[in-house]
């Protein structure tokens, strides 16, 4: 209870002050007339009484105001006091306020933005789903896959049958959701457009009131829940839009709901329009009928607490139930265990793509900020000198130290406090910007927006605080530290460059070029890691290979008509004049699309006791190799003869070879897949098949007619111009199917650069603005303390002059105390990079976190600034005139 | 403005409580009460007593109350809280501690 009966006191004494005093008045009033009244009982005359009680009393005033800072009135007063003179100040010197104002708007700006995009991406990315704080990741893990080196379990999908399991076993959980995103092409007004949509357990939208139908029964419900947007831009708002029908993949289905607006889905990076139940699973998603394959683990699962549950408890006993599964269907589950992850550590959305970009970037924005910091303090410094006349009079007539400090510091507070809310604003309108990286295909609009909520208004708050006590506590405490009678003495009689007050000026400066340097650093070493990427080699052309994809399924395709129409188009395309080759393919390299992957034993290979042997396959169409520019190292490519009446066959890649056939020839040699028996009929050349940085690993090709799939992308080598084939292609393929829309046509390139390389353009972008906005908060603050030192010592600088220094001599001078700053700075920053750019070795490629041509380019650029920030002062000491120099 | 020093401030703080531990008392009734009960040996500051009370009242050791004089006066009578009996008592300990101490000194030396 103490501190409740305290806080309403001072409250009391806050909001109360004159019933207070007014008090106070009354309890001294009647201290004396007691005191009085007792002098008289001892016989005292009246008015000696009244002295003698006055006496003892001591200074009434005083008192009182010792009283009032007892009940810390005093720093609320002085607060309010400060808070005016501080405006006041402000408005005096315009000139710094918008200097300084505008330097930290940008530091702490460009921090609440990027927390904002960690807040609405990864910490709270769902804003429309209840209690997304109890939310949590499910995702499977294969000890037996995972890597043997670091013991790292791979991550897994999960299997419709171990996700009801899970849902009757465990129950420290609320609720399973199951979920998987897919994609489907559907006409809005008169163009098709791609759309993403999620095949979801029956209970997901059960916060909202709606029942996705039953989960029973192969394709037995179909019917949809779509998007607000859905409804707005394909049904115009209609009111009655339960119960009308929309044509999803092929078939009809009932709309049963429609999205509240705001609700995006549960997958980081990309709007759902629509959702279906999980029993139509096969319709949209490759692979054939799962929901009874145990084997089959497709699912990218969330959980939900029960109320007061940790993570950690919840996984205890997840993991408890997936060892009974392990022991009970050791077939299907033997390796196999479940992970719950936070919402950020998601492995399967664009979370996964999101973490290492935005921790950088926020390591980046905060060295801006000190940046951005010393900038001010040093701004701040300088004026203190300006006012130390003002402060020698404060301490002249017995301010103490603190009461100074305090006054120094709510003028950083007033300062931050404006920056703040134009830092809010700046995260305002970038909270959107991350959707520029992602270039959209076909017109969908990546979601990827920055939330702008009260734990960003917090870490804002948080982020002024801390950076009023970083710039503004040490000016304070300097100019703190007046000593009355040498205040008297000024310091244009001071040496250039010499001790005192400029020495922290100088250290701040050293700071700042250091910090700016390891930005320097980082964003040379992330651009020369892209550069390795975009020239090196994936395995298969990039130029002159046109990819483009068409969806037969949505189009209402059986595979027969399928089949036929791929048969029909391929010669057409082949007759295009400029093509090369053409060749359809399942999975385009380097797409969010996943291979195939199935467990395979290969003949006369002999497993370790814990081993099953899979690999991921792509199935693809003739001429497959010549087009991609993949070379065969030997045997032959796939051909329109091997079609689903000729015997089953496979081509493998050189790691395959290594791994199963210890490097022999495997030709005419065989694997069994699905109980089949394939014939290897030829090697390929190894490449590179989801990503640069990927190992090197076993992959196979089978022909696209013995494993058909409705949904292709079309690969076409030329050397002709994307918009002229594609121009070409959209006439033909009208010409076969009218109502067909063909996918856009892009070079491969393009291709892996929105996908591969999103990333780390991603990175390299950010960081290059930021690193551009540190360089130049670092060449103001050299310039500033360039131009302070040159115009403080203008006396020496003029009598140099007239003992005859030639102007190359003083620029010298100015020049080399600028140099050495930058030097110091360098050394710093080398050694505080050579630790700092580890932490994102992850994000090279191929480029060694210490290397030395991009600490070469950082030295390069941030000497340039430097002694372009130095010239101008340097030229101004030329221009001293030694007369008046020396007069004044 | 001068403060006290630690020890006679400590030293006050304790007389005040212990003085207002028998009974709720006003500014003036304390400094009186210290003064017979100490035999007239200590002499309250009257300047610091009030600041004292203010403090004490501002850390919740004790809380106020305004109520009738003697001679039927408006006064603020100040009264112990059970946090300020529980800092009393480890005041007192302490002060006994210490006084200990220095008898120990100034009887060996």
């Amino acid at each position: 209870m103490r501190w409740y009966s305290k806080l309403r006191l001072r409250m009391r004494s806050l909001l109360r002050r004159r019933q207070a005093d007014e008090e106070l008045d009354e309890e001294l009033r009647f201290h004396l007339q007691a005191q009085v009244e007792d002098y008289l009982s001892k016989g005292m005359a009246p008015d000696e009484a009244r002295y003698a009680a006055l006496r003892s009393l001591g200074g009434v005033t005083q008192i009182k105001e010792e009283c009032r800072d007892m009940r810390r009135v005093n720093f609320f007063d002085n607060f309010q006091q400060d808070l005016r003179f501080g405006f006041r100040m402000l408005w005096r010197n315009p000139g710094f306020s918008v200097m300084a104002i505008l330097c930290l708007t940008l530091g702490i700006g460009a921090n609440a933005a990027v927390f904002s995009w960690i807040e609405g991406l990864l910490l709270r990315p769902f804003p429309a789903v209840a209690h997304q704080e109890r939310l949590v990741v499910v995702v499977g893990t294969n000890h037996l896959a995972g890597n043997k080196v670091t013991n790292e379990a791979e991550y897994t999908a999960t299997s419709w049958p171990d996700f009801i399991d899970f849902r009757a076993n465990c129950k420290l959980i609320d609720s399973f959701i199951a979920d998987k995103i897919m994609g489907t092409t559907i006409s809005i007004g008169d163009r098709a457009q791609r759309v993403a949509g999620s095949v979801v357990s029956a209970n997901y939208f059960d916060a909202l009131g709606v029942h996705l139908a039953d989960e029973t029964g192969r394709n037995a419900h179909p019917v949809t829940v779509i998007s607000y947007w859905m409804w707005k831009e394909r049904f115009h708002g209609d009111p009655s839009i339960v119960g009308k029908t929309q044509i999803l993949s092929g078939v009809q289905h009932t709309i049963i709901g429609v999205a509240p607006e705001g609700f995006y889905g549960t997958f980081v990076g990309w709007p759902i329009q629509f959702w279906v139940p999980i029993s139509m699973q096969e319709l949209f998603e490759p692979g054939g009928y799962k929901l009874e394959d145990r084997n089959a683990r497709w699912i990218e699962g969330f959980a939900r607490l029960k109320d007061g549950v940790t993570i950690e408890q919840a996984q205890e006993e997840i993991s408890t139930v997936a060892k009974q599964l392990q022991a009970q269907y050791p077939g299907t589950n033997r390796g196999y265990d479940i992970r719950l992850l936070p919402l950020w550590r998601a492995p399967f959305n664009g979370a996964t793509e999101m973490l290492p970009v935005l921790t950088v970037t926020l390591a980046v924005v905060f060295v801006v900020l000190l940046i951005a910091c010393s900038n001010v303090s040093n701004l701040l410094m300088v004026r203190s000198f300006a006012r130390q006349h003002e402060i020698t009079i404060r301490m002249a007539i017995g301010a103490r130290q603190g009461r100074l400090l305090q006054q120094l510091l709510t003028e950083g507070l007033i300062l931050s406090t404006i920056a703040v809310i134009g830092g809010l604003a700046v995260a305002y309108w970038c909270r959107n910007l991350l959707v520029l990286f992602f270039a959209a295909p076909s017109g969908v609009v990546a979601n990827l927006k920055g939330e702008i909520d009260w734990r960003v208004l917090v870490f804002s708050a948080g982020v002024c605080l801390v950076s009023t006590l970083m710039f503004a506590l040490v000016p304070a405490i300097q100019a703190g530290r007046v000593d009355l009678a040498g205040s008297l003495k000024s310091e244009s009689g001071s040496v250039f460059g010499a001790r005192g007050k400029a020495r922290i000026r100088s250290i701040l400066v050293v700071v700042q070029v250091s910090l700016c340097f390891v930005l320097l650093v980082s964003a040379a070493l992330l651009i020369q890691s892209m550069q390795r990427i975009r020239t090196s080699d994936p395995g298969f052309l990039t130029a002159s290979l046109l990819t483009t994809g068409f969806d037969l399924v949505a189009a209402g395709y059986d595979a027969t008509r399928a089949k036929d129409f791929q048969t029909r188009l391929m010669d057409r395309v082949r007759a295009i004049p400029g093509v090369d080759s053409a060749a359809l393919a399942r999975v385009r390299p380097f797409s969010y699309n996943p291979y195939s992957s199935e467990q395979i034993s290969v003949d006369g290979y002999q497993t370790a006791p814990d081993e099953r042997p899979s690999a991921e396959y792509n199935e693809i169409g003739p001429d497959y190799f010549r087009t991609m520019g993949i070379s065969l190292l030997s045997g032959r490519e796939f051909t329109d003869a091997d079609d689903e009446t000729t015997a089953l066959v496979a081509i493998v890649n050189e790691k395959m070879v290594k791994q199963y056939w210890r490097g022999e020839d495997p030709i005419g040699r065989r694997f069994q897949l699905k109980g089949q028996s394939l014939r290897v009929v030829g090697v390929a050349r190894m490449a590179k098949y989801f990503s640069y940085g990927e190992a090197p690993k076993p992959f196979y090709y089978v022909p696209l007619q013995q494993n058909f799939s409705l949904r292709t992308s079309l690969n076409i080598r030329t050397s002709r111009d994307p918009t002229a084939i594609a121009g070409d292609l959209a006439r033909l393929i009208h010409e076969l199917d009218e109502n067909l829309a063909p996918g856009e046509v892009i070079t491969m390139r393009q291709h892996i650069n929105r996908s591969a390389l999103r990333s780390q353009q991603m990175v390299v972008a950010l960081l290059s603005i930021f690193g551009g906005l540190a360089l130049l908060l670092a060449a103001v603050g050299l310039y500033g303390v360039m131009s302070y030192a040159v115009s403080q010592s203008r006396r020496e600088l003029g009598l140099r002059m007239a003992l005859g220094a030639r102007p190359t001599h003083l620029v010298r001078l100015v020049l080399s105390h600028g140099i050495l700053l930058t030097g110091v700075g360098v050394v710093l920053g080398v050694a505080a990079a050579l630790t700092l750019t580890r932490l994102f070795a992850t994000l090279l490629y191929k480029v060694s976190p210490r290397d030395p041509l991009a600490f070469g380019l950082a030295f390069l650029v941030m000497s340039t600034a430097s002694l372009a920030a130095c010239f101008f002062p340097a030229w101004r000491a030329t221009r001293t005139d030694p007369v008046r120099a020396l007069r004044d | 403005m001068g403060k006290p020093t630690d020890l006679v401030q400590g030293t006050l703080d304790l007389l005040v409580l212990k003085t207002i531990a028998l009974q709720p008392l006003h500014g003036w009734g304390v400094a009186q009460r210290i003064r017979q009960i100490s035999n007239e040996v200590l002499q309250v500051n009257q300047g610091a007593l009030y600041p004292a009370l203010h403090r004490l009242e501002q850390q919740g050791w004790i809380r106020s109350k305004w109520g009738e004089s003697d001679n039927n006066r408006r006064a603020k009578y100040y009264s112990l809280t059970p946090a300020g009996a529980k800092y009393l008592r480890r005041q007192q300990e302490q002060w006994n501690r210490l006084s200990v101490a220095i008898d120990l000194v100034l009887e060996r030396s």
